[in-house]
């Protein structure tokens, strides 16, 4: 299966796709923020954005789960699909589709409550009530975040005590909680110090066999480091729509890429 | 070209679940009923003590009512002309005695006090706004009274009296309200000012108030309203005299204070007067809080 | 320099000004309490007033104005948080929520005789409660319902976005989110305009007189009367006979007022978590 950009394709992968974005087009209000976007995510395996900032890439990862519902008065045109489902279908619920498709955020927000009711949050809002089942469900979710052995005995701290790593790697614990199929990751490194990086970078590739991922990056280092395939986002012009110049296995579009626009950016003609 | 083929539309996603969409939709409507209760209870207020109102216009006549000269409920006389020139005289000598007081206690607070001293002096302001009507009607009819009483040889009460105690009331409130305007005037516009030389009082009477000039006549807007509103302390001070007010300490009476004085005994027409001019306070009250509301709207354009 | 006197000049007005506003708003609160100070005593606070001078104690009037003010709190805060919550979270701009904040500000600005009349009217006669601890909390509910929501709303805007979203990203429906991250979150300011707005209702009057009567009682039912300290220090101020009574009377007051608005402000800076 590939992908087209103008009249070349780049060969990507021939596993299954978890989410097929055709000709998806993004409105706030009467701005036009996103033109055409056609890519398929690649089931249980890292994806990258990478691009400028301000050209749309936090924009299509809210695509994704809906999140820009939340913005009034936005819009958005094309297909999107989630395993052959139309996630902008009538009728979908848009609660349910963000329970399967979780968010982590640039800036780590955990709520301000313990750092065990951080993470029981999730399974809470689906009824689970049990004391021991969601005991386990927290330790679970904190080891898989790379955060349990730090915080195993301070559970009922509150969350905002953390260093800002712990705290994004406790909003990466909560999210996990909800067993998702697609984790996106909008800049979740960007606010924090570089050993919280390294651990978050560890503990994608650990639940990578589990979790697609989508990750948004400004750091090109990061993205070559954890994506298996990384889409390039360019607004050309201001005000202009931003759109998907090219897309491919990330080894591939880092060292030989196909559009000149690619290459600029990655050789750091602009940034 | 592409070669993504189109996928067959099997939904795996959820539709919305019936019942957490009635919930949700249960709940908002709940919210909203208890957000439009604020509107139901404006209009029973206007329904009923416009009802009870009404046979003033029927019975007697509104414009008998609000030109005549005479209040005499023994005669079934209800002209409320004097009761209405008493308000007013009471409640805009309480402006021009609280307003300078106040706005400039206001200045004082934004662009003067150190953050000490305004530490102090603000919570202070707050807290005393706090202090009902009746303790300083306590006041002025214990203190304040002998007090005129012994200097100018009258009984002590009347407009001068309420002037005092109805300022020292609104001031807290005219204040307060001038300082947030005052304080929401970014610095900016205070530096480029003095960047140019003047001295900070230039700044302030050049600058800084005229920036500030619709929010600080709002406040005196609404110091006004809870003047002219003002039932407990204006009663104890004023006499009570339903006539046109023959000087500055002769005794009177407001719209308010009547109420209060012949509501025990009131019957018939007479308490219709009454709600009558209960029901012009609210009228009135709410074309102030409109004028307010216009002028922030034309304000927050201009 | 004309430039430098006159500055000089008009700052020192500015100084006068704050410091005879202090003054004098101090000099009245100093006044009750140096003629009121003398009368309190566990006498005062916990008998009854006999006799026609209402000698004695003042015990039914505080549980009277107690009284009435927990129940209007219990009335008004529900509706007036719900309400801030739709205004804050569900409602769009438009005629219906300028209506809404229009008669909300009106509310507030209902003068207190005209709010007792309209008390007396509806709850006392129309709906038959007679002057009761329920008419008077009723009406003073109305007093009460724009300032908590006013606090409720800002409050509720206070929290900040990302949190909202952390929620929303998790799979919450709005409700979930408002109940369980955004009221508590907002919690220490919304309990402030509660008691803020308890302040002002213990202070009123008029509202009271024409919706509670003035005849000492010891309320037990929400229908049962009774005279709030605030009608007991009217009448004994205006008949003047039992001084030291009133000024005990109105310290008491002041005292439990001033109470509420510093509880108030130790509550938001105490618990603020946002």
């Amino acid at each position: 299966m590939s992908v087209s950009l103008g009249t070349q394709t780049l060969s990507t992968h021939s596993g299954p796709t978890k989410v097929h974005v055709k000709d998806l087009s993004f409105w706030y209000g009467d701005f036009q923020a996103l033109t055409g976007i056609s890519v398929d995510i690649a089931s249980k395996a890292t994806t990258a954005f990478i691009g400028p900032s301000g050209c749309g890439k936090s924009t299509f990862l809210r695509c994704i789960n809906r999140m820009n519902d939340l913005i009034p008065g936005t819009r958005a045109e094309g297909t999107m699909l989630i395993d052959n489902a139309d996630i902008y279908g009538s009728g979908v619920d848009p609660v349910d589709l963000r329970r399967r498709v979780g968010m982590i955020f640039q800036q780590p927000n955990p709520f301000p409550q313990s750092i065990y009711d951080n993470v029981a949050y999730g399974p809470r809002l689906q009824g689970i009530r049990k004391r021991a089942e969601l005991d386990s469900i927290v330790e679970d979710s904190l080891k898989r975040a790379n955060l349990w052995k730090e915080v195993k005995d301070i559970l009922g701290k509150n969350g905002l005590t953390l260093s800002g790593g712990q705290q994004q790697r406790l909003c990466i614990a909560r999210v996990l909680a909800v067993q998702p199929e697609v984790l996106l990751m909008d800049e979740p490194c960007s606010a924090i110090d570089p050993t919280s990086v390294q651990k978050i970078e560890d503990l994608m590739s650990e639940i990578k066999e589990t979790v697609t991922i989508v990750i948004v990056t400004h750091n090109m280092q990061q993205a070559a480091r954890v994506s298996d395939f990384t889409a390039f986002f360019l607004q050309e012009f201001a005000g202009e729509p931003a759109e998907l110049v090219e897309f491919g296995r990330t080894n591939e579009l880092f060292t030989s890429p196909v559009d000149k626009r690619t290459e600029d950016y990655i050789t750091g003609r602009f940034g | 070209m592409s070669q993504s083929h189109v996928p067959p539309q099997t939904g795996t996603l959820q539709l919305v679940s019936r019942s957490t969409y009635v919930k949700e939709t249960l709940l908002k409507s709940l919210f909203f009923l208890c957000a439009f209760a604020f509107v139901v209870a404006v209009a029973l207020i206007f329904v009923f003590v416009g009802w009870k109102a009404w046979p003033i216009v029927t019975e007697y006549g509104f414009w008998r009512f609000v030109s005549g000269g005479v209040w005499s409920s023994g005669s079934e006389q209800f002209g409320i002309l004097p009761l209405i020139v008493g308000s007013f005289v009471v409640t805009l000598g309480a402006l021009a005695l609280g307003t300078p007081l106040a706005v400039g206690t206001a200045v004082f607070l934004s662009d003067v006090a150190s953050p000490r001293v305004r530490s102090f002096v603000r919570p202070a302001v707050e807290l005393l706004a706090g202090v009902p009507s009746v303790v300083y009607g306590f006041f002025g009819i214990i203190l304040l009274r002998s007090i005129v009483a012994r200097f100018t040889g009258t009984l002590g009460f009347g407009a001068f009296t309420a002037w005092i105690v109805l300022a020292i009331m609104i001031v807290p409130t005219i204040a307060a309200l001038s300082e947030d305007a005052l304080r929401s005037i970014p610095e900016g516009i205070r530096e480029a000012s003095y960047a140019m030389g003047a001295t900070q009082w230039q700044t302030i009477y050049k600058v800084v108030v005229p920036a500030a000039k619709i929010g600080i006549i709002d406040a005196i807007i609404l110091g006004m309203g809870r003047a002219i509103g003002e039932t407990m302390a204006v009663l104890m001070v004023v006499g009570n005299a339903p006539v046109f007010p023959k000087g500055v300490f002769a005794p009177l009476s407001t719209m308010t204070s009547q109420i209060v004085m012949d509501m025990p005994y009131a019957v018939g027409l007479h308490r219709t007067a009454l709600f009558a001019m209960a029901a012009m306070l609210f009228i009135f009250s709410m074309l102030l809080v409109a004028t307010v509301r216009l002028s922030s709207r034309l304000g927050s354009r201009s | 320099m004309n430039k430098r006197i006159t500055n000089k000049l008009a700052l020192g007005v500015l100084w006068g000004a704050a410091i005879l506003t202090v003054a004098v708003l101090g000099a009245v609160l100093l006044y009750v309490f140096v003629n009121g100070i003398r009368v309190i005593s566990p006498t005062f606070i916990f008998t009854w007033p006999h006799g026609v001078n209402a000698e004695g104690g003042i015990w039914p009037t505080i549980v009277a104005t107690v009284y009435v003010t927990a129940l209007a709190m219990l009335i008004s805060t529900p509706i007036a948080v719900l309400a801030a919550v739709y205004l804050a979270e569900y409602a769009h701009q438009g005629r219906v929520v300028s209506t809404i904040r229009f008669a909300a500000d009106s509310l507030a600005s209902v003068p207190s005789i005209v709010m007792g009349l309209f008390g007396f009217a509806l709850f006392v006669e129309a709906m038959g409660m007679g002057l009761s601890m329920i008419s008077a909390a009723l009406a003073l509910s109305l007093l009460m319902l724009p300032i908590i929501m006013r606090a409720t709303e800002e409050a509720i805007r206070a929290v900040p976005k990302y949190m909202r979203w952390g929620s929303y990203g998790l799979g919450a429906t709005k409700w979930q989110t408002v109940s369980r991250i955004v009221l508590p979150a907002a919690a220490p300011r919304i309990v402030t305009g509660v008691v803020l707005s308890a302040g002002r209702a213990v202070g009123e009057t008029a509202v009271v007189l024409y919706t509670m009567g003035q005849a000492v009682n010891m309320p037990v039912t929400p229908l049962d009367s009774g005279r709030p300290m605030t009608v007991h220090l009217y009448l004994l101020a205006v008949e003047g006979i039992n001084l030291p009574a009133a000024f005990g009377t109105a310290l008491l007051l002041i005292v439990l007022i001033l109470g509420f608005n510093l509880s108030a402000r130790w509550i938001l800076r105490h618990y603020r978590k946002v």
